[in-house]
């Protein structure tokens, strides 16, 4: 890739007068945007991820979490932020790059950890591993490891509500590289054709495992393309969680006036390989970020100077931090010493009795 | 209540007493509402229920069949159609990736309650993109049941054992068995995965799928002229497959020729064969013999076409060797084909 991190986020949003998004207001945590609970709440489900990703890191080398992992770091905020602003009751897709989505869907992080070590205490008693973390008394109802495979799901769902005439959601995250896929366009057709209430989400890290979108994509920008479609359009810094939640809402809001599909553009940066634990940048595909570069990609640390400039204090969020550390501990303890699926599970849970 | 029904009134009953008993049953796929409303087997659907519980669709067979997988993980009880198997080639990454492994993955939370109903077989110069089974393909894969009903009853039953069915179900249909007449018993339950006995006989068993059931009763038909008498047995679901009455039949007979409707390599019919004869190896007089398509894509023009499919005759010659009896002079005995279709009753 020849630049990184990725295009400036204004260039991007300059591309796209389709998404009439109102001006933004000022980067503040005031009212009408974000409590300072709800902020320190989001806080904690930011960190959460982060630290739970963080802890794979330092314990995938021992080689007892067999199951491949696509690490999110640097995606954190737009599965944190777009699911705070789904409705009760929303159905919830998602790829093999799903951290962040379970933990913030479920929070559940003893059952996060019992499904990275193969345990019963995972969603999929072991079965699923971490490209296929799914909590269906939550409503994240499946993800996926192949490229695309769930966004028709999410328009099934969003086809059931409106069968029961139902105003509940459904939401679908998928990569940039699903653009590519002739599952997005059916899937996005059918939606457009029904205006269908869902809400299509890019998590845009311009890779595809190594591969810019400059050697993918025949179009300029998929915000241009959509312009034909029966479809409201919004684009975002994913690495921005504030930015994440006002683009949501506002497309939300959009969505709820008039009913058809809502396609939300996030841009992030990947920090890590495609999978796998670690930093990739000498593999020479692309060229590590800088130090500034890194804190403005980085959600995480982009959310705690917000939070500090908006009067939270160093201390509120340490604290917070630390009750995490434990509660990621205590979990990844717990896992390690549940117990691994009996032999005779091997044939169960294939049909339905 | 009995009543005298071809097998595609059969179908569209059936879909008219789920969707009449369970609000939740809908009905949809390419040229399901219409004027020819999937050789009549969707009839009467949109008028009665609405175009909201039977619609047609864009022609995108991966994206409906996920939209049929999501609709059933919310609850629903989708019946996904399409008028060609070949076409649900298209939607083998939901089907193999998504519908057969979601519930498995979910550690048994989630339910698929699904059917995808396919036309399969032969019609007339139909060639290789339209003439397909897949049977052997679907069973191949964990976490689908798979369906071939081959009468007017079991085309009710099953379908609606099908639809009552949590899970995703396979619903492979013969063009040429619509036309076939037969009694069906609307209150008759069948559960998928229970082989019938459609003919006694005690001289050489034939396992059939599909179609090859009507071909097996011709041929055991023509032979019973000459005092053979064929068992004919219809395996009706290939997943699940309870295997006891095949192995119980050939016990009895000592040979066997399984008839399948799909290509003998790699296919359904070798598992059949795998099994009796391992359950059957002191029993058998013969090895089993296993008829199916040629091991070529379906060509078109009629004389090869024959040669591709097996038949009455096939069986009958394979029959004659495996019972070390002369060939039997068929010049007066007619045959079914396109033209001539069978129609009932078994």
């Amino acid at each position: 890739m020849a630049r990184v991190p990725q295009p400036a986020m204004e260039s991007v949003q300059s591309r796209s007068p389709v998404t009439n998004v109102p001006s933004k207001p000022g980067r503040r945590l005031g009212p009408g945007a974000l409590e300072k609970s709800e902020a320190l709440e989001l806080y904690r489900k930011l960190i959460v991820a982060r630290l739970a990703e963080e802890k794979i890191r330092q314990e995938y080398s021992k080689d007892q979490m067999k199951t491949p992992v696509h690490l999110g770091i640097g995606q954190e905020a737009i599965a944190v932020g777009v699911c705070s602003c789904l409705p009760a009751g929303s159905k919830t897709f998602g790829t093999y790059r799903n951290h962040a989505l379970y933990l913030a869907v479920t929070e559940d992080t003893d059952a996060f950890f019992g499904e990275l070590y193969g345990k019963v205490t995972g969603p999929g008693r072991g079965k699923a591993g971490s490209m296929h973390l799914s909590a269906p008394e939550r409503g994240l109802l499946a993800t996926s490891a192949v490229v695309g495979t769930t966004i028709p799901l999410a328009v099934g769902a969003a086809l059931a509500n409106t069968y029961r005439k139902s105003d509940a959601l459904a939401a679908v995250f998928f990569g940039d590289g699903a653009l590519e896929e002739g599952v997005f366009w059916e899937s996005l057709n059918f939606a457009c054709l029904r205006r269908l209430r869902v809400l299509l989400v890019c998590e845009d890290n311009g890779l595809a495992i190594h591969t810019p979108t400059s050697q993918r994509q025949g179009f300029r920008s998929i915000e241009e393309v959509l312009k034909g479609f029966r479809c409201h359009v919004a684009s975002g810094n994913g690495s921005d969680l504030l930015d994440v939640i006002r683009t949501t809402r506002t497309l939300l809001a959009r969505m709820a006036q008039e009913a058809q599909p809502g396609f939300l553009h996030l841009t992030y940066f990947r920090f890590l390989e495609h999978v796998g634990p670690r930093e990739d940048f000498e593999a020479g595909y692309r060229r590590a970020p800088s130090p500034e570069e890194r804190t403005q990609r980085d959600p995480v640390a982009r959310f705690e100077q917000e939070l500090c400039r908006n009067g939270c204090s160093s201390t509120e969020l340490a604290a917070i931090k630390q009750s995490v550390v434990d509660q990621l501990a205590r979990s990844l303890e717990g896992a390690q010493r549940a117990a691994f699926a009996s032999s005779s599970e091997l044939h169960t849970d294939v049909f339905a009795e | 209540m009995k009543q005298r029904l071809t097998f595609r009134r059969a179908l569209n009953l059936a879909l008219e007493k789920e969707m009449e008993a369970d609000p939740d049953v809908f009905v949809f796929g390419l040229d399901v509402p219409d004027h020819k409303r999937i050789y009549g087997s969707t009839a009467g659907l949109v008028e009665r229920f609405g175009l909201e519980r039977c619609f047609g669709t864009p022609l995108s067979e991966e994206a409906m069949t996920g939209v049929a997988l999501g609709a059933a993980l919310a609850g629903l009880r989708p019946v996904h159609v399409h008028i060609r198997v070949d076409f649900m080639l298209l939607a083998m990454n939901q089907i193999a990736n998504m519908i057969s492994t979601l519930r498995y993955m979910s550690g048994g939370k989630l339910r698929i309650p699904l059917v995808i109903r396919a036309l399969i077989g032969r019609g007339w110069g139909q060639s290789a993109q339209h003439s397909k089974s897949l049977h052997s393909v679907f069973g191949h894969l964990p976490g689908l049941k798979v369906v071939l009903p081959t009468t007017p009853q079991d085309a009710y039953s099953l379908l609606r054992a099908a639809i009552r069915d949590d899970n995703p179900v396979m619903f492979l249909e013969h063009r040429w068995l619509y036309d076939v007449e037969g009694e069906v018993d609307e209150t008759e339950r069948i559960p998928l995965g229970l082989p019938a006995v459609r003919r006694r006989g005690g001289d050489l068993t034939v396992v059939c799928t599909s179609w090859m059931n009507v071909e097996a009763m011709k041929a055991a038909e023509v032979l019973a002229k000459r005092g053979i008498e064929l068992e004919v047995v219809d395996v009706r679901t290939v997943a699940p497959l309870d295997d006891e009455p095949l192995i119980e039949s050939v016990r009895k007979t000592g040979r066997c020729i399984i008839a399948d409707y799909d290509w003998v390599f790699c296919g359904f019919g070798a598992e059949l064969a795998a099994r009796i004869s391992h359950q059957c190896f002191g029993l058998l007089k013969h090895p089993v013999e296993r008829l199916g398509f040629a091991h070529v894509p379906c060509p078109t023009t009629r004389p090869l076409e024959n040669l591709f499919y097996p038949s009455a005759i096939s069986i009958i010659r394979t029959a004659e060797r495996l019972l070390g009896l002369s060939e039997t002079d068929l010049s007066g005995e007619s045959f079914y084909s396109y033209e001539q279709r069978f129609k009932g009753l078994f």
